[in-house]
């Protein structure tokens, strides 16, 4: 199966650009070329997904010079795509790598761009359907997929609490004119509600936390105390992590939660009017323990109008 | 020309562009300088850090907003949400023009996030011009296309590189971003005379110029914009800076980025150049 969102490539390169049809089959192939992983040598395929000679195929459309074959010519491009988002996402997905290690986090990198190439201008979205093609293909991550699927859902709720929208806050005079069984808060655009099976979020931390470390390393003579500080930071254990991914002051901040507060949150999240979102949280919650929450959550300023 | 309907009518000197590394430094320092360019992009967010900073930077500095997406040369519709976007972009930096390249980078909606070679054709200048226009007529701002350096060539070309860049902004009624950087690199890599190119073009349709610093290699040069400018990429500066006259100049530097003040230094060398060219003028 081919790239998906990417219509199949023509047989051949037209051999004019009379018709806007021309130019997108032309376009087509050579997208189709372009995104086509890398050998392990970080050099073009030398085969076409037919079994032609790739350089049959690049030489249709692309000329050759006295220094480089058409071959060569396109394979500069090649290398610059799969250079270009693969940096992207490593600098992305610092956690994942830590957790997978390099080989194994390329070669879920390549799988999972090959099958899905962005669909954004902003190369910013590039791990938008990250997690679900973990999901979708867990061989690429075991026997770490469900860590590693945590991993992924909170290093994305991190890009999206970066630059993700604000709405005007909700304020507690609007909230206390309205009843509660009629009253509907939104969660700002930039919140991610996290429900994980890991606690990724020290986890990640700690990576980020070695990763400056060895920045610093690399401008100084690097020491044995340092070198140790920079080992292996151990993967987390299971253990059910409720989390809301924010910013506040356009800081980001990763607050870890209590069960029926996250159902509180979820319930609002899906549209459910206060009464019935607090209620959610069962009738073991006090409700001083509800106001409390409101109050911080408030002035967070979580809440928006829906 | 110095000020033009491509630039806004504005003359804005010697400016760099606005780089994460040097955040810092800019909102503390507030050093002197002419223009900042920006990735349009990197500020076509919801909200956050980026527009905050952005808001900052506007206090105290004029940006030019720079693209890299817009793929006036793709043959796929312009994205509607895309330009919403850019134009209330446009309407928070009150650009007074707006820069994007002349070549292709997606199809069917999937995105190479490279700047890809156009084929010459005259039927591809139609249909970019075309495009041009109807972003520009959109956005409501002057636009200026920018030459991209290259590695590949067409088949189906039918004429030259700064032939078709003629054709497309003759057609659309634009402006151009001479990158002189940009044609060196391409001259080195397709044998032809970087000399030609800039005489080819019509220079009073320069409303910007890049410069920039790029790499050789055995067999080609990439445009890296990793080093300071080379001399022979400074000689072409001057040259079109003869021809267009004094014109908004920016040095790209964004790999391998030195101090603030190391890369705004190199950009300043400009003047050196500008000088050279207004004395020339004079003479004539």
């Amino acid at each position: 199966m081919g790239p998906v969102g990417l219509k199949p490539a023509p047989v051949h390169a037209p051999r004019r650009l009379a018709t806007t049809n021309d130019v997108v089959k032309l376009q087509r192939l050579m997208t189709h070329v372009l995104v086509r992983p890398l050998t392990a040598k970080s050099g073009m395929q030398t085969t076409w997904t037919d079994g032609r000679p790739m350089a049959d195929v690049v030489g249709e459309f692309i000329k050759p010079n006295d220094r480089l074959t058409a071959f060569e010519r396109l394979q500069l491009y090649n290398r610059m795509y799969w250079f270009r988002i693969i940096d992207a996402f490593y600098d992305d997905n610092p956690g994942l790598r830590a957790l997978l290690g390099d080989k194994k986090f390329l070669k879920l990198c390549e799988t999972y761009l090959a099958k899905y190439p962005s669909r954004s201008f902003t190369l910013r979205d590039l791990s938008s359907r990250l997690a679900a093609f973990i999901a979708e293909a867990p061989e690429l991550t075991a026997p770490r997929t469900a860590l590693a699927l945590d991993v992924a859902r909170f290093e994305w709720a991190q890009t999206l609490a970066f630059d993700g929208g604000s709405r005007p806050r909700v304020e507690a005079a609007e909230i206390a004119r309205t009843r509660p069984t009629k009253l509907r808060l939104a969660l700002q655009p930039y919140l991610t509600l996290l429900a994980l099976n890991h606690p990724v979020d020290d986890y990640v931390l700690a990576v980020k936390h070695r990763e400056a470390l060895r920045d610093a390393a690399s401008n100084t003579s690097e020491t044995a105390t340092r070198r140790a500080r920079l080992k292996r930071i151990t993967a987390p254990p299971r253990g059910r992590t409720y989390l809301a991914a924010h910013r506040l002051d356009n800081q980001l901040y990763y607050k870890r939660l209590g069960r029926p507060a996250f159902l509180i949150l979820s319930a609002l999240q899906e549209g459910r009017p206060l009464a019935a979102a607090v209620a959610a949280a069962g009738k073991r919650v006090r409700p001083e323990q509800v106001r409390a929450w409101f109050a911080h959550w408030m002035e967070l300023g979580w809440f928006c109008r829906p | 020309m110095p000020a033009n309907a491509f630039n806004g009518q504005t003359d804005y000197g010697i400016g760099i562009g606005l780089r994460v590394p040097h955040y810092r430094h800019i909102l503390a320092e507030k050093p002197t300088v002419d223009w900042f360019e920006i990735i349009s992009e990197n500020f076509m967010v919801d909200g956050g850090r980026p527009l905050e900073v952005l808001d900052r930077i506007m206090e105290q500095y004029r940006v030019v907003q720079h693209g890299v997406s817009m793929y006036f040369g793709s043959a796929d519709k312009v994205d509607r949400t895309h330009l919403k976007k850019l134009k209330a972009l446009v309407k928070r930096t009150k650009t007074p023009w707006l820069s994007d390249h002349l070549c292709w980078g997606s199809v069917d909606g999937t995105y190479t996030h490279d700047l890809l070679p156009m084929p010459y054709t005259f039927a591809s200048a139609r249909r970019t011009a075309e495009k041009i226009r109807q972003v520009r007529d959109f956005l409501e701002v002057p636009i200026c296309v920018e030459n991209v350096s290259s590695y590949a060539e067409y088949h189906v070309s039918e004429m030259t590189e700064w032939e078709f860049l003629s054709e497309v902004v003759e057609r659309a009624d634009c402006g151009i971003l001479l990158d002189v950087n940009n044609i060196y690199v391409s001259a080195q890599n397709h044998d032809f005379d970087p000399y030609a190119y800039i005489n080819g073009v019509p220079h009073h349709r320069v409303g910007q110029m890049h410069v920039a610093g790029h790499t050789k290699f055995e067999k080609y040069i990439l445009d890296t914009h990793d080093h300071p400018v080379l001399d022979p990429v400074w000689k072409l500066y001057a040259h079109a800076t003869r021809l267009c006259g004094v014109t908004a100049t920016l040095l790209e530097w964004d790999d391998k980025i030195p101090s603030f003040d190391e890369v705004h230094d190199e950009a300043l060398k400009a003047n050196e150049f500008i000088a050279d060219a207004k004395q020339a003028r004079k003479k004539k």
